[in-house]
């Protein structure tokens, strides 16, 4: 700490101090670009993590201990995970579109930020700030210390006002969030009721296709004539597209199996290994491999 | 090396943050861009403290944070509620006010 105190406190910065910014200075821009281009929203806000965790750096190089280690439990710590809280909520997939509403305003405000960049830079190039003082005499008595019988003191006011507005924030943030509900819930038998009455599907829905080779649920079912159907699959994975076609070859070595488990039996063998609803005809033929395997089960 | 440079990379970050809010369309996004823009302004402050010598720049950093944090909660109760009620984030899709 002293060694670090004393670092900030002289009136030049140090070769370490040198090196360490022209390393840090350049990925801190990286990340910042990164937020600002990178079309996913989570990918910007791991890059401003990013930069917020070297920015911290900064601070500690600058002397401000206390506020470095608070830029990171706030700011790396809260804040991001806040946001990826939130951006978890609205939907991790939410790319920018790349339409324009307004004509140009993507090269204007462009321009504008180009402008405004230059107006700081130069401004800050004009501005003496030859003499440059150092921390040593302000952190002789410790960084903490020091902040602390400022804020107590000189500045006890604002940070009332301070708690006031984070209390403020708190519940207005519960308040914007919190839902009323307007109806009342269904009851179990309103529902049934409501679903007898509509008469689109009365008995629950038929279950994916689990069969031998596969166990995972986005496989549809297959009818009794070989088509899949899709009224089997979770509405969630038909909404997103994700449903897994079945394999022709698993529908011909399904047709081979029932083969097989009719010649084990010494029944005639199924009308053919045709699957997909040529020659079975559907439940009603009298020869299919999985319904008869099925009814002989039952008969044991 | 001339402590100014500190001041040089605020600009720049603070520049980048300004750009993103006009920028981009995803309210999440300009708001991490706003998020951007005091982070620049505080290493500004702590540089200042520093080269005047003083805490007072560092105590101005620390209620930039505090007031942002405030913001962030608040900001982002606004963008969950507008995201319920009209299922995007998009700052052109909320435009019932435009003529």
């Amino acid at each position: 700490m002293s060694t670090l105190t004393t670092l900030a406190a002289e009136t030049s910065t140090s070769t370490g101090e040198a090196v360490q910014f022209w390393i840090l200075a350049p990925l801190a821009v990286l990340g910042g670009l990164g937020t600002l281009l990178l079309r996913r929203a989570v990918h910007s806000a791991l890059c401003l993590a990013g930069t917020m965790v070297l920015l911290a750096l900064f601070y500690l190089a600058n002397g401000a201990y206390f506020l470095g280690v608070v830029q990171i439990v706030v700011y790396t710590g809260a804040v991001m995970m806040l946001f990826l809280f939130v951006l978890m909520l609205v939907g991790v997939s939410a790319a920018d579109s790349f339409k324009e509403t307004l004509a140009g305003q993507r090269w204007l405000a462009a321009a504008c930020g180009l402008g405004l960049g230059l107006l700081l830079i130069a401004g800050i190039g004009q501005a003496s700030t030859g003499s440059f003082t150092g921390l040593a005499e302000a952190n002789g008595g410790g960084n903490v210390e020091g902040l602390a019988s400022l804020l107590f003191t000189r500045y006890v006011v604002a940070f009332e006002v301070t708690g006031v507005l984070l209390t403020i924030a708190a519940l207005g943030a519960t308040l914007l969030t919190h839902r009323e509900r307007v109806e009342r819930n269904k009851t179990q038998r309103e529902q049934a009721e409501e679903r007898v009455r509509s008469g689109v599907q009365l008995p629950p829905l038929p279950a994916p296709g689990v069969y031998a080779r596969h166990n995972g649920v986005d496989i549809p079912g297959l009818l009794p004539d070989g088509t899949p159907s899709e009224l089997t699959v979770n509405p969630t994975l038909r909404g997103r597209g994700q449903v897994r076609e079945v394999h022709g070859q698993a529908l011909a070595d399904l047709a081979a199996l029932e083969q097989r488990t009719s010649a084990y039996q010494g029944r005639p063998s199924p009308a053919g290994p045709a699957p997909r609803g040529t020659a079975l005809g559907g439940a009603a033929a009298p020869g299919d491999g999985a319904v008869s395997t099925d009814a002989e089960e039952a008969r044991k | 090396m001339n402590p100014q440079n500190y001041l040089y990379l605020a600009a720049l970050l603070f520049t980048l943050g300004a750009s993103g809010v006009l920028l981009r369309r995803n309210a999440i996004v300009v708001f991490m861009c706003i998020e951007l823009m005091l982070n620049a302004a505080n290493l500004a402050l702590v540089t200042f403290s520093r080269m005047h010598g003083n805490l007072d720049g560092q105590i101005m950093a620390f209620f930039v944070m505090v007031v942002a944090a405030a913001e962030v909660v608040v900001g982002l109760a606004i963008i969950v509620m507008v995201y319920r009620s009209r299922h995007s984030a998009s700052v052109d899709d909320a435009s019932l006010m435009k003529l």
